[in-house]
């Protein structure tokens, strides 16, 4: 555990952290600024979860995650410009402008959907894993999901499917404390929501500290070499926080003020920022925010310029065309 | 020539889907060793190994997930629902991803899943065991939505149901399982999925069927030709999409329908039908368009299921009303 962390590995984590965060901040915007209608769920201060699992997987490897998944699709690769079109509700988008934030899909980057439904995808992981063992393919899918998530029944099916099949699948639960608007701990029996249950599969369930990039990764490294062997699932149970609220709308008015203050003092993106400039040259840590600053710019001013979808094609792929 | 049940026709059309496709997997509750509590999966498993025939958990939303998983990854799963009561813990995948992604991906996933479920009354099986859902799953865009009645057509719309890129809700009448044997010829090219056909000719009244209630609706008109009465029969198969065309000829002809099923009548499929025949047929009606279903309460004990469900008087009485307009 915990292999070293060169300056080269620090500089693409924190690339993409501000990558991350950069790309919410502007989301945010967006909404604000009346460009797009509805609401939208931040991952601000859980970056390090969605980077941290992408470090130790192979570019193959399946990813799904929730309506909370801006992160997790743009640390497996999905380009920011198709994700801010998605978003946008532009034809360029990742689902053509019509899944929208809640519902980043771009399989050729091996993100399997991201789901509003709470739990529903922790089964469909199950299926992508199954489709893994049947072909031999050493391939894992990785299923993120919140701590609310583990007091849903899907939760417990999907579970126990790949525990008994010892399927190639890796439950990372990014526990920000609450379930929506209501403190975890309220409504779960247990302390450790997600990796207390692992026992009751059978399988192992750890719990890490989920601000910490480098240990999300050595974490599901291990993860993943078990379920490569054929050894079957694992549960990760991230301990992380939610800078904001639920959803866009909510000011989170319910959390107590050192809490989030206890928090904001442990912040995922800096931490990685200060690791980084105690191992690289002056200037780096700048250099790299300058680029990720940079890139999203042109993909948000690409993604605006993008068509929005003819209103001719409100109709179309409800259903099957033929071949 | 073969002598078949209707789960015979179904056990042969998934043996012949499971070879003909190296993607297709059956996954259900006991459907492997058991081969199912009808005998539909019976000695798959066997054949085609337990990858490919799967006892799954009792967890119909799991099995329903996992299977979008997998035809995310270019399966076509075919999923037993045990009885018709058990698809509601699968509801939520079924409606809220399977119908979906498609969509929601614009194309660039499809959902090849059958879905599978035995449903309808009169085997003695109360609640959860004898209802008929169809309605609630019709309704839901970017599903589609079978029922067969028969052997033959059971045998040929469960492979072309497979075969199909939509995802598919197949409903079987569990009380023609075993019931009934038809002639399989398998050299008489079978009719497209999505279409409707008329099973029984006549000129004074049209009724319309699917599933259990076809047989219903054909002895009906048997019994109603002694009276001197000619009822046109039509099996629907196809819930949704609907396939109107060979109704509306008819109702042109006989200017009186009447829709039928096993499923309550509030906001069940005849309700849609009416509408749309209303619509389409207005000038050749003699009478408003009646609805023979289950009554509004949920599915009664075994020792009253015989007065709840429609049978060839509730039919006829309907014929009656019809005819007087």
């Amino acid at each position: 555990m915990n292999a070293a962390v060169s300056t080269d590995e620090l500089t693409d984590w924190l690339r993409m952290m501000t990558l991350i965060r950069g790309f919410e901040e502007r989301v945010k915007n967006l909404f604000s600024q009346g460009l797009v209608r509805g609401t939208t769920h931040l991952a601000t201060g859980q970056e390090a979860v969605a980077v941290g699992a992408s470090a130790a997987l192979q570019p193959d490897d399946w990813v799904l995650g929730t309506y909370r998944g801006h992160h997790h699709a743009l640390a497996r690769g999905m380009s920011p410009a198709s994700a801010f079109a998605e978003i946008l509700g532009r034809s360029t988008g990742v689902c053509r402008g019509k899944g929208g934030s809640m519902h980043l899909t771009d399989v050729s980057h091996g993100v399997m959907g991201s789901y509003a439904i709470v739990g529903a995808h922790l089964p469909i992981a199950v299926g992508c894993a199954w489709s893994s063992k049947i072909q031999d393919l050493g391939r894992v899918a990785v299923c993120f999901f919140g701590d609310g998530t583990t007091t849903i029944g899907a939760f417990h099916e999907a579970v126990n499917l790949a525990a008994v099949w010892k399927l190639p699948a890796i439950f990372v639960c990014e526990n920000n404390r609450y379930s929506e608007y209501t403190p975890i701990d309220q409504v779960s029996p247990v302390a450790h929501a997600a990796a207390d249950r692992a026992a009751g599969y059978g399988i192992p369930g750890v719990v890490i500290d989920g601000n910490d990039v480098a240990a999300i990764r050595d974490a599901v490294d291990v993860a993943a070499d078990r379920a490569r062997r054929g050894a079957g699932p694992t549960i990760v149970e991230a301990e992380t926080y939610r800078h904001g609220g639920h959803s866009r709308a909510d000011p989170a008015t319910y959390r107590p003020e050192q809490e989030v203050e206890h928090w904001l003092q442990r912040d995922p993106v800096a931490a990685v920022r200060r690791q980084l400039e105690a191992t690289a040259e002056p200037g780096r840590a700048e250099q790299v925010e300058t680029e990720a600053s940079d890139q999203l710019d042109r993909a948000l001013e690409e993604a605006l310029a993008a068509p929005e979808p003819d209103l001719s094609t409100l109709t179309d792929d409800v259903y099957a065309r033929a071949l | 020539m073969a002598q078949i049940t209707l789960a015979k026709g179904l056990n042969q059309g998934l043996r012949a889907a499971l070879e003909a496709d190296p993607k297709v997997i059956v996954m259900g509750e006991d459907v492997g060793k058991l081969g199912g509590v009808f005998r539909i999966t019976d000695g798959l498993q066997k054949d085609f190994g337990e990858d490919r025939v799967i006892d799954t958990p009792l967890a119909e939303s799991g099995i329903l997930g996992t299977a979008v998983g997998l035809a995310m990854r270019g399966y076509r799963p075919v999923c037993e629902i045990q009885f018709d009561g058990f698809v509601y813990p699968a509801y939520d995948q079924i409606v809220s991803q399977v119908a979906k992604i498609h969509f929601r991906s614009q194309g660039k996933i499809r959902m090849p899943i059958v879905i599978r479920i035995p449903f309808g009354g009169g085997i003695g099986a109360v609640e959860h065991h004898s209802e008929s859902p169809e309605a609630q799953f019709a309704h839901t865009a970017g599903l589609k939505v079978v029922a067969c009645s028969n052997p033959v057509d059971g045998f040929h719309m469960i492979q072309q149901a497979i075969a199909s890129d939509d995802p598919i809700v197949f409903f079987e009448p569990k009380r023609q399982y075993h019931a009934d044997k038809a002639e399989l010829d398998e050299s008489v090219q079978p009719a497209a999925l999505f279409s409707s056909r008329v099973v029984r000719e006549g000129s004074d009244a049209t009724l319309l069927a699917y599933g259990p209630m076809v047989k219903t609706c054909v002895q009906a008109a048997q019994a109603a030709a002694d009276e001197g009465q000619s009822l046109e029969v039509i099996d629907l198969r196809t819930l949704s999409p609907l396939d109107l065309v060979p109704v509306v000829e008819s109702v042109r002809k006989t200017g009186r329908v009447i829709v039928t099923h096993e499923a309550t009548v509030n906001l069940g499929l005849g309700s849609e039908i009416a509408a749309r025949i209303s619509e389409q047929c207005f000038y050749s009606l003699e009478a408003p368009v009646l609805r023979v279903g289950g009554f509004d309460t949920p599915y009664p004990p075994s020792r009253i299921e015989d007065d709840y469900l429609p049978d060839l008087d509730r039919v006829l009485d309907a014929v009656d009303r019809a005819l007087a307009y």
